[in-house]
């Protein structure tokens, strides 16, 4: 009788076509906004690098001119140099954070809390610790004032000196990057397969042998993750230096994100093409770690889908 | 379990454990402890130089009343609500439905888009800021609290949607087939079906949005100028640039500040560890 009925029969094109057209209506707000915020910036960036702007007056096509002159800018230089040291000493953040990972993931009596207070730096705004490091640093009442005098640098300023102040800088920055890889860690403790663990122990592996063999390569996932967001870190660093020196003392601290937030939008001056082209040169370095990443998790989508 | 427990251990390596932990944790802390003694304490300990030992006054509380009644400070902090939650809000509602599309239809160019979506999350900054800040004056919404909205939406929906595509996906597949069956629209499915499971990861969503945007410093300076709409990072800062020896109240005001991730952090932990290590992709 149903099948008769002409109604059950009739086919809208809405319902013939819903599969097709749905995840367009769905995406379409995210994707348009997203389109407007954050991609479409890039190329227009990509594009004022190559001009001489005010940011007010008309600008000015210029060329290659903006990055001829970021080679023979000896803050550029410095900038760069400083990024590759918080490339490098922000990865400590990566060992540290497995270690205490690996101190904490005990069951004893208050653990959880001991856990959630460790965790607690990485909750705190930069602004913020940045400031109390900044304290710290202090010369004559710091918290390591006491230190800097035993080892005989009385009055010793940390932040203004040229040689240390990017590594202290660094520092600070560690204490929350530290926390948030702990918290990487262990979660990727928690998840480990305790019969490898227990059949690594029946085969007599021990101690590091034990950890290097067969807990780390179990752990692969939390130390790429780790490796992945302390990478961003280090080339994002930006509040830090922001907070504790502006860059200084004479531009020694700096580094690429501050540098180009220093040369398009403060009192040093409005360069906006300039800026753009520090930023491109952050952004295609940033790429690098972009397209790895991607490139991983393409493969990854292949193995499910196969 | 790695590494052995600690109970399966001799009775000394216990004892040393349970000695060690503690201590550990206090050194960890000391910024912390540092911060928190300082808010404590007057004028008078900070230019003396008294800023380790024992504070001489108890002054917690009036330095609130200075901070509250001296400076923007509870503006900064109103401003902050009026950014982070609707932005929170935004965000998991725009990456809801991506995520939805992404995980569950296939077509052409839906690796692609997904990729877009990753890849914008992890630009710098900087290559965002000269044509957001056009843009934003263009639409005369430079030093107002939407503008500031508007960008923060647009650009967490590239980690949501890489949170919420990967969470839906792995939710079972035979759930919508079987409604499909039964004739649901799509949109029946996306909020009869999908929305109910979704949400552990849209609450996990929502904290961490909330930390990173209650954070932000960056966008604050960038787009907004003026203690109208400035956030409570900005604040903090510029009020660090006005009392330069005030730590007192410069502590007392950080406080302010790190309290309400703080709390954030303390009520949904078990959401919050789930989305930072879940969301980040299955690597």
């Amino acid at each position: 009788m149903e099948l008769n009925n002409p109604k059950a029969k009739r086919i809208t094109w809405w319902q013939k076509n819903q599969i097709k057209i749905s995840p367009w209506i769905f995406l379409a707000p995210g994707l348009i906004f997203f389109s407007i915020y954050v991609i479409a910036p890039i190329f227009v960036s990509i594009g004022i690098s190559f001009y001489q702007w005010d940011g007010l007056s008309p600008s000015i096509y210029v060329g290659l001119q903006n990055y001829i002159e970021l080679l023979d800018d000896e803050y550029f230089y410095i900038s760069l140099w400083n990024n590759l040291k918080w490339l490098i000493f922000f990865m400590l953040a990566v060992p540290i954070g497995l270690g205490l990972a690996i101190f904490l993931n005990q069951i004893v009596f208050g653990i959880r809390l001991i856990k959630s207070l460790f965790f607690f730096p990485f909750v705190i705004s930069q602004v913020v610790i940045g400031l109390i490091f900044t304290w710290f640093y202090q010369p004559n009442y710091g918290v390591i004032a006491p230190f800097l005098n035993f080892i005989g640098l009385e009055g010793f300023s940390i932040l203004a000196n040229e040689n240390t102040a990017t590594y202290g800088i660094i520092f600070a920055g560690l204490y929350p990057q530290i926390a948030y890889c702990l918290i990487l860690y262990l979660t990727g403790l928690n998840n480990i397969n305790p019969e490898q663990i227990e059949a690594g122990r029946m085969d007599g592996a021990k101690g590091f042998h034990l950890f290097w063999n067969i807990v780390l390569p179990q752990l692969r996932h939390a130390t790429f993750l780790a490796i992945v967001v302390t990478v961003i870190g280090a080339l994002r660093s930006f509040d830090m230096v922001a907070i504790m020196t502006q860059g200084g003392p004479y531009g020694y601290s700096n580094v690429l994100a501050y540098y180009m937030f220093e040369q398009a939008l403060s009192e040093y001056g409005y360069r906006m093409g300039y800026g753009s082209a520090i930023a491109t040169v952050l952004f295609t370095i940033m790429m690098f770690y972009i397209l790895f990443f991607i490139y991983r998790m393409y493969r990854n989508e292949r193995e499910d889908n196969n | 379990m790695f590494p052995t427990p600690i109970h399966q251990r001799p009775i000394v390596n216990q004892y040393i454990y349970k000695i060690f932990l503690p201590i550990s944790l206090i050194i960890w802390l000391i910024p912390i402890f540092g911060i928190l003694m300082t808010s404590i304490r007057g004028l008078g300990d900070i230019t003396a130089g008294n800023m380790w030992g024992t504070p001489s006054e108890f002054l917690l509380f009036s330095n609130l009343y200075d901070v509250f009644t001296n400076t923007p400070m509870i503006k900064y902090t109103l401003n902050s609500f009026k950014v982070t939650i609707p932005t929170m809000l935004g965000a998991v509602a725009l990456s809801c439905m991506t995520g939805f599309a992404l995980a569950n239809y296939k077509f052409k160019t839906n690796l692609i888009i997904f990729f877009i979506f990753i890849a914008g999350n992890f630009v710098p900054f900087q290559i965002l800021m000269i044509p957001v800040r056009d843009l934003t004056f263009k639409i005369g919404l430079y030093n107002t609290i939407t503008g500031l909205v508007l960008f923060h939406v647009a650009f967490q929906t590239g980690f949501c949607t890489l949170f919420m595509r990967n969470f839906i996906k792995a939710l079972p597949q035979e759930l919508i087939e079987a409604a499909r069956m039964d004739g649901a629209s799509e949109f029946r499915i996306f909020w009869k079906i999908i929305l109910p499971l979704t949400r552990p990861a849209i609450a996990a969503l929502c904290v961490l949005i909330f930390t990173f945007i209650w954070n932000d410093y960056f966008w604050a300076t960038v787009l907004i100028q003026g203690d109208h709409a400035m956030p409570i990072t900005a604040g903090l800062k510029s009020l660090n640039g006005q009392w330069i020896t005030a730590y007192h109240l410069l502590s007392t005001g950080s406080i302010v500040a790190a309290i309400p991730p703080v709390i954030m952090f303390f009520l949904m932990q078990k959401h919050f560890i789930a989305g930072l290590t879940l969301g980040a992709t299955k690597g």
